[in-house]
């Protein structure tokens, strides 16, 4: 266990390194940078820009230098000082932007998953085991509805019956007044008053997805010698399901942890655009457009490391549940 | 049928006209097994064999009504009688029922052919046996996994209480099915269905499960039903033999009389193919049975050998031959025996 660890925590560190590469020379593809990008627009609006401002900028960020050059500069600031850079934009350092969007993302991203997986797999599973019946064609029909709906326009409908029916507003994550307070039981409360919807919307499409996989799973084990072996014992039906097909279905989706993060994150930005929420996704679209290298780095960057440790943890959860991979290279 | 016999020999479980139908939304119903009559009693072996697809398995999971549940018993009774306790039919009881559940594991277990998919791959084989166990004698984990422990020592798994953790994935085939035997046996039933349980393994290994098998029903004194489709096993294991061929038992008794004097037609064809070891001289050629078995949707109405027997006559297409008795608790459906037909001499 311990060299599957140390084996695995090796190669994350080499995979996240190159991750940053691979990231930073995405934000580095278009023409251009950020301050060429700054000049145009001000000289749009008839100002003239400080030449020697822009050198300076130019300089401190090496903008212009070699690749590998403006590279290291950022990885060793990361690395040794957490310092992500500078946002042109928002004129502020970069580690001040995104840990609150970021945890924002994560946390609402998270509890979408958590309410699909509680929402799918009691019915994925019921569905296989009463297949064919009414509630199993229900579940189907709704799945594929919420797996067809797209997810802005779901919220767009959302907000209104929210705005017809209760005459409240669904958008943001806070009411003004707890945006910036500190965390508290009424800001738990507001949080949840407003995050429900978003959750709502984020959870439909995987939830249709996920009872897809479950139900597929369950009825390949389901037909497997040792279910019959399990019954012949004499424990109940539901015992039988749960402790042995249930089981060893779940494996496949345990694997799918590790990229539910990163696909959360990317699918939601227009839902976050449409409700007005505060997470990561509408910042990195935003500042990919007006070229905010810095802050687009950073974010595609901490994507990936999300995406390693999410797979760390679904391997380790993998190895916990499933003998076969746990004692595999024995 | 054979009078009352008294308490000892009392039939265990008694299985009288049995039919089985498969329904399908889109095809008519298939009926599997059509006329099945058997008789276990305590401490006997009894083996059903015939062709894949006779209907040998599906009666066999009928007892234990582990049937698909689009399979129905639409016919017949299954009477299982556990000493000192009433008769119950079976073929009455609801699957998921509390009664059939007390029975299952407890009264009547069963083995399956596949050692490695019979057996949960993400559980050890110990914690496989500890929770029947604990399931029917409601004795405490670590109770329960002392006697799983002495079990697999019974059934001559070395090193009992390591093998106890380890998963079926680390077992040779051989020691899975011991595992899989030492889980049947472990609420010391009185009824053991082993459904063709050494057709996956290699031949000394099934060699030694048969010795253990018979070793442990001596110990155990348990009735056993046995099925195969190797008449070689039937000969080692069996006191009792019952010939399936597509959904009919056609002929049952004795293992000695059946295969000295088989009275129905497709049992003398059945051991006339069977190759022997003889001197080239007296080498004879093996007489196959001719045709193919047909599906159960083209079954004629009457005996279902008829389009492959050689003595076939008027009666055989269109009407069922009653159970005939033709020696001491040896009995066939066969027209031959009941009606004077030209070959009938030329068949005794």
């Amino acid at each position: 266990m311990l060299r599957f660890l140390t084996g695995r925590l090796f190669s994350m560190v080499v995979t996240i390194w190159a991750v940053s590469f691979v990231a930073f020379a995405i934000i580095q593809l278009p023409p251009g940078d950020y301050l060429t990008t700054y000049l145009a627009t001000i000289s749009a609006q008839g100002e003239r820009a400080d030449p020697r401002a822009i050198e300076a900028l130019r300089q401190q960020y090496g903008l212009g230098q070699p690749y590998l050059v403006q590279y290291w500069k950022w990885i060793t600031g990361i690395v040794l000082h957490g310092d992500f850079g500078r946002s042109f934009e928002w004129n502020a350092p970069v580690t001040e932007l995104i840990w609150g969007r970021l945890g924002n993302s994560i946390l609402l991203e998270g509890l979408a998953v958590v309410v699909m997986w509680f929402v799918a797999l009691p019915i994925g599973v019921y569905a296989a085991v009463r297949k064919y019946s009414l509630g199993d064609y229900l579940a189907t029909i709704f799945g594929f509805l919420g797996l067809a709906v797209p997810n802005f326009l779901f919220a767009l409908v959302l907000m209104y019956l929210g705005y017809v029916w209760f005459g409240t507003t669904l958008g943001g994550l806070f009411s003004p007044e707890f945006e910036n307070a500190r965390w508290s039981l009424p800001r738990i409360w507001d949080f949840f008053s407003h995050a429900w919807a978003p959750i709502v919307v984020l959870a439909t499409a995987g939830t249709a997805q996920l009872i897809r996989i479950m139900r597929a799973n369950l009825l390949d084990e389901l037909k497997k010698p040792y279910v019959t072996t399990a019954r012949s014992k004499g424990l109940p039906e539901w015992k039988v399901i749960l402790k042995y097909p249930v089981r060893v279905a779940l494996n496949p989706l345990v694997s799918t942890i590790g990229w539910l993060l990163p696909t959360l994150v990317s699918s939601s930005v227009i839902v976050s655009v449409v409700m007005n929420l505060p997470t990561a996704g509408p910042m990195l679209l935003r500042s990919l457009t007006s070229q905010d290298m810095y802050l687009a780095g950073a974010i595609i960057m901490l994507l990936g490391v999300l995406t390693v440790i999410g797979t760390l943890i679904s391997d380790l959860i993998l190895a916990w549940i499933d003998p076969r991979i746990r004692y595999g290279g024995n | 049928m054979t009078p009352l016999t008294p308490m000892a020999d009392r039939p265990l479980l008694t299985i009288e006209d049995v039919e089985i139908a498969f329904s399908s939304p889109d095809e008519a119903d298939i009926v599997a097994v059509r006329q099945v009559d058997l008789t276990l009693t305590p401490g006997k072996t009894l083996c059903l064999v015939g062709e894949s697809g006779c209907g040998k398995s599906v009666t066999a999971r009928a007892v234990l009504r582990l049937l698909d549940h689009n399979a129905t018993i639409s016919r017949g009774r299954i009477l299982f009688t556990p000493p000192g306790e009433e008769t119950v039919d079976i073929a009455t009881l609801k699957p998921d029922s509390l009664a059939m559940r007390k029975i299952r594991g407890n009264k009547v277990s069963m083995i399956f052919q596949e050692p490695m998919s019979s057996l949960s791959p993400v559980h050890t084989i110990g914690d496989q046996i500890d929770e029947m166990i604990i399931l029917h004698e409601g004795l405490k984990p670590k109770q329960a996994r002392e006697r799983t422990v002495s079990l697999l020592d019974q059934v001559g798994i070395p090193g009992p209480r390591e093998r106890a953790d380890a998963y079926p994935f680390q077992l040779s085939g051989g020691l899975r099915q011991r595992a899989m035997i030492a889980m049947a046996l472990a609420c010391t039933p009185n009824l053991l269905i082993a459904d063709e349980p050494t057709t996956a393994l290699d031949v000394t290994t099934q060699a030694q499960i048969l010795d253990l098998l018979k070793k442990l029903q001596d110990d155990y004194g348990m009735a056993m039903l046995f099925i195969t489709h190797d008449l070689g096993v039937v000969a080692e294991i069996a006191d009792d033999v019952a010939v399936m061929y597509l959904g009919d038992v056609v002929e049952q008794g004795n293992v000695f009389d059946v295969f000295r004097a088989p009275r129905h037609p497709y049992t003398q064809a059945l051991l006339r193919s069977i190759p022997t070891m003889a001197r080239k001289a007296d080498r004879q050629r093996l007489s196959p049975i001719k045709g193919t078995v047909p599906s159960a949707k083209d079954r004629p109405e009457g005996c279902a050998f008829t389009s492959r027997c050689p003595y076939a006559f008027e009666p055989c297409a269109g009407i069922r031959p009653e159970r005939t008795r033709v020696g001491e608790g040896h009995t066939a459906r066969c027209h031959l025996l009941t009606q004077n037909a030209p070959v009938a001499e030329a068949m005794a």
